[in-house]
Parts: C-alpha cells; structure tokens; sequence
C-alpha cells in the first residue's frame, strides 16, 4: 500500500509497542521461573511447573513453579524469620525500600506494561498509562505512610506475617495494593499471584533482589488455587488479604473463620451506573466505554449495569452503539487498541455462556461489526438492552465487556435499583443537577461513588466494598488498618492463648476474639 | 425571524456579485456521512432554544476524554505520512498580523501552492497527489493580492471580516466589510457579549445576517472560544452558529489568550455531530490559533475521526487555521523520507 492509497484511505495502520526488552527479560531468566523466597529463586519443592501463554497468540510465555504446601511452608517460614529484623528498622528506613521499589518500577515502565500485557492480554495503553503508573505511586505514597506511622498511628503494631492473593485482571497493580500498605506498616509477605498472570509479580521479585531488600521480607508463591489454599490454612500466617471472585472470598473466610487469622476480601461487583436525563449524555457515554469497556470488562468494579432514565433512553442507546462501532479491537500490544484480549478461555467460556443466557431470557444482544482478530481470545463490546433487575445478566457478574441496560423513571427508583443486588463495589452518577447526583450517591450502597466519572483511582483514596463485595479497605488512611492491630491485641493473655491453641490445633477453637 | 431582522436593517438585498462557486455543486447533494446516513450542507435551521437550553456539558469529563483520546490514538511509519500529508491538504495557511504587506501575502501564496520541496516530494514518491494547503486566509486589504497570486491553483482565498478579531464594530459596517470581501470563503467573529448575555436570538440573528450576506461563500463562524471560557458556552454557540447557517465553526481568532484546544474541540465536534444527527446537514469544523506541532496535526486529525468519521478528515469540512505548523511537518516528513531531522533553515519558508 502506497503512501498515496494511505492518504486516501486515512487508516491508523498498526502500531506495536517493541517487545524486545520483555522478551529478553524473559529469555534471560531461560523461560522458567522458581518461586522467590528468602530473597532468592528456588525450584519447586514437588510441585513442578506449569506454563503461562499470552491470550492474544496463544503463544507460550514462559514456564512458572507450582507451589504446594512445602513451598508455601517455606515462604512462611522465611517471612516470620524476616519479620523482627524488617520491624527493627525504623520507619524512614523501610521508607527508603518503598522509595527504592517506586524508582525501579519507573525505571523499568516499559517492560512492566509489555509483559503484564503480554500476560494478560490488557491494552498496552492501559497498562502504560494506568497500571504501571499507579503501581509506582502506590509505593510512593506508601512510602510516606512507614515515615509517618509512629506518629500517625500511635499504639498500633504490624499485623505480623501477611498471605496475599490476589487476581489476574491487574496483576502488578494489584500486587503494588497488597505488598505497599504491607511493608510500610512493617509486616513481611507471602503473595501468590493468580496462575494466568505471574510474570509482573516474578518481575516485581528481581526489583525486590535489585534494591537489596532485607530477605524474606517478599515472597513469591507461584501456583493455582491449591497453592493458595495452602497459603490460606497455614497455621503461622497472621493475616490474609485476598482480592478475586466472590465464591473463593466465601471459602476463605470461612478456613478462616476459627483461627486467629486477620482477613480482609476485595471481591466482585455488578456495579450500577446511573445515569440522570440532565447529564451530559456525550461524556456519560466516554463514562460507560472507562467503566465496561476498560480491561475487557474485566474489572471488579466494571460499571456493568447502566441504569438510564427513561426520557433519554433511546438517544442514549444510540450514541452508545455509535460508540462502541469506533472501539478498536485486536493485538494488545498496538498502541491504538481499545480492547484487547480475554485473560483465558475459561474467563471467554463464561462471559459467552452468561450472555447466551441472557439472550434466552430475552435480552436483545447488540455487538459492532467490527472484526474479531482471527486467533487468540477474544469477546467483542456487548450491549443487551431489554434487561430487567430479574435477568441473569442483571445479577452476575459477568467480568467480561457486557453491559446490561435497564431503566428507571425516578431518582428514588434508580436508588433502588442500584441497590438491589449482592454485592455493593462501586457506583457512577452521572447528572449536571449537583442536588440529584449528591442525593443520589449519598443513598447509594457501595464502597466508592464516583461523580460524573468512573473508575478513577488514587493510593490516597481508599477502595473496597459492602455486601458480597468484601470488607476491608485498600489504599489510604483506612486501608493501613487492615494491616495493623493495636500493641495490646499481642499482649492479651487470652488471645495469647487463643492463638497458640489456633496455631497447634488443626481445627482451631472457636472462640470470639474480643475488640474486633 | 433572521429575515424579519435583515429586513429591519435593509441589508440583505444586493449580495456581492463576485461571490465564487459554491463548494458543493449542488445544494441537494450530499458532502458527508456520518454513520450510515448521508448529510447535506447546511442551510440552517429556525433557532431552537429548548435545544440551546438542554445543552449539557461536563467539564473534567470532556477534559479526561480529550486527555485520553490522543492517547487512544497513534498512527505510526508511512501512515504517519500520510496522515501529515493530509493535515496540509486541510490546511488555511494563515497570516494576520498589522505587519502584513502584499509581498509577505504572495510569499504566503507560493508556500500555499508549493508546500514541500520536489525534492521532498519526489523522495515520498507523491507527485500524483499535487499537494497544496487547502486555503489562504488573509485579511480583507490584501484578498485582491491573494487571488491574482492563487490564480489556477485551486486554492481558495478566506478573507476574515465583521471588525475581526474583535467583532465589535457597528452591525451595518460588520456586515459591509462581509460585501466588501466576501469572495471563495470568509471567517467571521460573534458577538462574544450576545453569548455572555444568553441573547441567542441576538446572536442568531447576527450569524443569520452574516450568511445572507456571504451569498453562497463558504461561511466560518469563529466563536472566540478562548473568551467564551465555559465548555457550555462554547456549546451553546456552536449550535446557535449551526442553526443560523454556519458552514464551518471555528474556535478562535488567534488572538485570544487561549485558542485551540483539545477539549473545546472535543465541544464542538460533538456539537456538529448531534446537529448532523438532528437535522442530517453537515458542518465542518476549523481549530485555529496555537497550532505548531506536527504532533498536534496527528491528535486533531484523530479526534475528528473518532468523533465525527472520515468525512471530516477532508478539506470541505475541516480545516486547520495555521501559519507555523507546516515547517514542523515538513521536517517530520523530511526524517520520515531520509532518517534523519533537518534544520528548519533547510525548508523554504512563507
């Protein structure tokens, strides 16, 4: 093709981020990975490996260590062992090691997003422009927090030795919201990062290597959800944090419900987005393309039900589909994507089946025309219009990029609509009317509303969810509490007792801690 | 209403007689398409105020889609080229300035018909495109200078007018000095204070009488976006110059403190997309004033084709109101054709 046929044609034309750097990277470490503790790589006790592909080629990326047992044993083991030494150390000298960790996620940018895109299958836009650059300021502001915490938080002590898990929508990301708050409150970390999407968090370990972090104060568990299980019942963990899907979040609470074990659950969503007849209708429809259409649709606080109201239901709808006729769909890693490829066939499996069971139910499924690239995993943008609170696909999250639109005549409809569901992340009000979109939040059950925008997020700004949607609180003041006990808790003789007992015992007592 | 108006001033009899060919051959003809339908030139519509007063728009919204547009959005290699190509074909080369002189016009004109060197040319291997800026834009004392200059070539004369860049002058002289020049094309100022005052009939009446004026001359309505500060107002007026019969929309003058920018572009374009879809007539729309980068050639060119579609990536409905902006492209075009980055001395200049 000419230049001339382009000057006519007026195309993008593709645009691939290099991958050159990730794939080094990768060929360096020779395509397989042990997992990190006590500050080095070790091979698998028993568990051997298995491997990890990019969604969009379905090309092999590199082989990754199973954890067992043994392995999880180990890592806790190294982190209880780090834990005094880690805590020896004053705040402004774990703040250096935050600081440090910020520094070298910056300076390693590019290659984080290629391969958390490559891993994931996400926009190597919005891994360059969102994750990354949130992973970095997670630890600055963190950094800040293990400055300030004497002071800040006078009688509270670290929590102790802290498992994590967390999901594969945004790996590192994720990883920077569990591993942050951790370390600056002085605990140390076991995380096992979820088996589609380990290769940022196996990353993340050399940064940890490369700024000489004391050992054993991070450790890496690679493996599936046996290897959290592990993670999740071993006795000498004090705390587990856990962010993915509602039904795991269930049994988790419930291996932990008898034992001393701290826990705090960021799960699902089936967030509600309003949006008013006296909005600005052109940006509620940008709203709708950040809130269902970022990362696939695979985010927990995905604006996933778009709540109109009638008077401007129809125009909406319209400008909707225009919109979603302009998304660019295909390789993750052109810089002019939208929308790229589906975590893995089991997540693409799902999101078909939940929309075929919608469109039985009766709802009308509206798709672009635009192309689907020919391999790799992929679902195209969905509207399903016809929904009503009582559809499957107004109730299930879905976790893939389909909205279900329904709609409310009134204010106070629109509240109760937003709230009739199990779960309460996130909410988005869109109105130009300050009294409606303030009234209206203000009613709303979710752990962030967001005005006139969505999914816009902040370290300083606490996120989390009521209902089904978990407990507990990531980033800000608020969230440095899930990773802090008051000094007396230690000291308690009877919960001394309770938690040895907890710790030997295999099913430990029941017993109410008090204070909680 | 707009006739009742002309009337009363008795300006609207004896239009310009050296008025050009209209742009579209025929008045029925479609000149673009916007998701399927097929659009007309716009003949303006009676002034629609509950459409005015629905008018919504959200500020950091617009803001943060008009942050991640353009990174959204790349076009990369020989792409590149041709999209830069393209921006100077949409361009009007502009100068306005007191030091203007019928000499620095013809320079202008020669640089309009001869954009790119041969040299230049002939290494991107795109004789067949006869590259050349789509107008010069120029005020009233030098349109004669420009036209015998720009003679055979194609490209059209805008002269600017109605007490520019102001637009403060008295109605009747505002709408001689349109007579006065009105030749190809024309880009007319507002009244910003009609805006400021929610007068729209004012303001209505005002672009309506303009037009009548024009005759069939392609009419840009330059809002004074950068005075009119508020998104909403940007808006507003937008719709109201689209009503009256505005050819094109233009954001700024130049000569305000702030001019094109991305989010009053994301306004406006959005403004001609619902009138389009409203009333299925076309309006082009001119960012103007700021405009250096080839870089920012790219990002306008993008958020045309996102918001409104490939109809407006052409010259009839979109221009760029430039006076420095090609010397960057022309030497982005130069590292595209050799690897390497020129000085600037190296390209001829206006």
């Amino acid at each position: 093709m000419s230049i001339v046929e382009k000057f006519v044609s007026m195309e993008y034309g593709p645009a691939p981020e290099d991958p050159r750097e990730a794939l080094t990277w990768l060929d360096r470490h020779e395509r397989r990975f042990g997992h990190f503790i006590n500050g080095a790589w070790q091979p698998p006790v028993a568990g051997g490996y298995f491997s990890t592909a990019d969604p969009s080629t379905g090309e092999k990326l590199a082989a990754v260590a199973q954890g067992t047992a043994a392995d999880i044993d180990a890592a806790v083991r190294a982190a209880r062992a780090a834990l005094g030494p880690w805590q020896a150390l004053s705040g402004h000298a774990r703040a250096r090691h935050l600081y440090a960790i910020a520094r070298l996620v910056q300076k390693h940018s590019r290659r984080l997003a290629v391969l958390e895109t490559m891993d994931n299958g996400k926009p190597i836009r919005e891994s360059r422009d969102i994750d990354i650059p949130l992973v970095a300021r997670h630890f600055y502001h963190h950094a800040g927090w293990a400055q300030l915490l004497e002071q800040e938080f006078p009688g509270f002590v670290a929590c102790g030795v802290v498992g994590q898990i967390i999901p594969w929508n945004f790996p590192l990301l994720m990883l920077a919201w569990k591993i942050a708050p951790a370390l600056s409150t002085g605990n140390t970390v076991i995380l096992k990062p979820a088996e589609f999407t380990p290769l940022t968090a196996l990353a993340f370990a050399e940064i940890c290597q490369e700024i000489n972090l004391p050992r054993g104060v991070v450790n890496i568990v690679t493996g599936d959800g046996s290897t959290g299980e592990a993670l999740v019942k071993h006795a000498d963990v004090d705390k587990i944090a856990f962010t993915g899907s509602t039904e795991v979040g269930r049994a988790i609470r419930k291996a932990t419900a008898q034992s001393h074990k701290k826990l705090s659950l960021e799960l699902g969503g089936k967030s509600p987005f309003i949006i008013f007849e006296d909005s600005d209708l052109d940006s509620a429809v940008e709203g709708l393309v950040d809130g269902i259409w970022f990362n696939q649709g695979q985010v927990c606080c995905a604006g996933s039900r778009l709540l109109m109201q009638e008077s401007i239901a129809e125009k909406l709808t319209a400008k909707v589909r225009d919109r979603m006729t302009t998304l660019r769909i295909g390789a993750p890693l052109d810089k002019a994507i939208d929308i790229g490829a589906i975590v893995a066939r089991v997540q693409l499996e799902r999101i078909e089946r939940l929309v075929n069971q919608g469109v039985a139910e009766g709802a009308i499924c509206w798709q672009p025309p635009t192309a689907l690239p020919s391999r790799g995993l992929y679902y195209p943008p969905t509207l399903l219009t016809n929904v009503h609170p009582t559809s499957i696909v107004a109730q299930q999250e879905i976790f893939g990029p389909v909205l279900a639109a329904m709609t409310f005549r009134t204010p106070r409809e629109a509240v109760e609509f937003a709230n009739n569901t199990a779960y309460g992340l996130a909410a988005s009000v869109w109105s130009e009317s300050i009294n409606v979109a303030l009234h209206v939040a203000a009613q709303l059950k979710a752990g962030v509303v967001w005005v006139n925008s969505t999914n816009l997020f902040d370290a300083s700004c606490g996120f989390g969810g009521y209902r089904e949607s978990g407990y507990g609180r990531e980033g800000g003041r608020e969230g440095l509490f899930e990773y802090l006990e008051p000094a007396w808790f230690k000291h308690a003789p009877a919960l001394k007792r309770a938690a040895r007992r907890a710790s030997k015992m295999p099913t430990p007592p029941c017993r109410p801690l008090t204070g909680r | 209403m707009a006739v009742e108006h002309i009337k009363r001033y008795g300006i609207a009899e004896g239009l310009n007689s050296r008025t050009a060919e209209p742009l579209a051959s025929a008045a029925d003809t479609a000149i673009a398409e916007l998701s399927g339908r097929a659009l007309q030139p716009n003949r303006g519509i009676p002034l629609n105020l509950d459409w005015i007063d629905a008018v919504r728009v959200n500020t950091s919204a617009v803001e943060r889609r008009a942050q991640t547009l353009v990174a959204r959005r790349t076009v990369k290699k020989d792409w590149q080229v041709a999209w830069l190509l393209r921006a100077i074909s949409c361009m009007d080369l502009t100068t306005l300035s007191g030091d203007d002189t019928d000499e620095r016009v013809r320079r202008l004109c020669a640089k309009a018909r001869q954009p790119l060197q041969q040299e230049l040319v002939k290494r991107l291997g795109i004789e067949e495109l006869d590259l050349k800026v789509a107008a010069v834009c120029v005020y009233h004392a030098f349109v004669e200078t420009a036209l015998r200059a720009l003679e055979g070539s194609g490209i059209r004369v805008a002269a600017v007018s109605t007490g520019f860049p102001a637009g403060l002058s008295p109605l009747a002289e505002r709408v001689a000095e349109i007579r006065r020049s009105v030749e190809q094309e024309i880009d007319v100022v507002i009244t910003r204070a009609h805006v400021f005052g929610g007068r729209w009939q004012a303001l209505y009446d005002e672009v309506a009488t303009f037009k009548n004026t024009c005759g069939p001359a392609h009419m840009k309505v330059i809002l004074g976006t950068g005075d009119l500060l508020t998104l909403r107002n940007v808006a507003r007026a937008s719709f109201v110059a689209m009503m009256a019969g505005a050819d094109f929309i233009k954001t700024s003058t130049g000569k305000e403190a702030v001019n094109a920018t991305l989010p009053v572009g994301l306004v406006m374009t959005r403004a001609i997309r619902e009138y389009a879809q409203e009333t299925g007539m076309a309006v082009g729309f001119k960012p103007a004033g700021g405009l250096r980068t080839a870089k920012q050639s790219l990002e306008w060119l993008a958020l045309m084709k996102e918001e409104l579609g490939a109809s407006w990536l052409r010259a009839e409905l979109f221009r760029f109101g430039v006076s420095g902006m090609l010397a960057d492209i022309e030497r982005q075009l130069e590292y595209h054709a050799t690897g390497r980055y020129s000085a600037d001395y190296r390209h001829p200049i206006a």
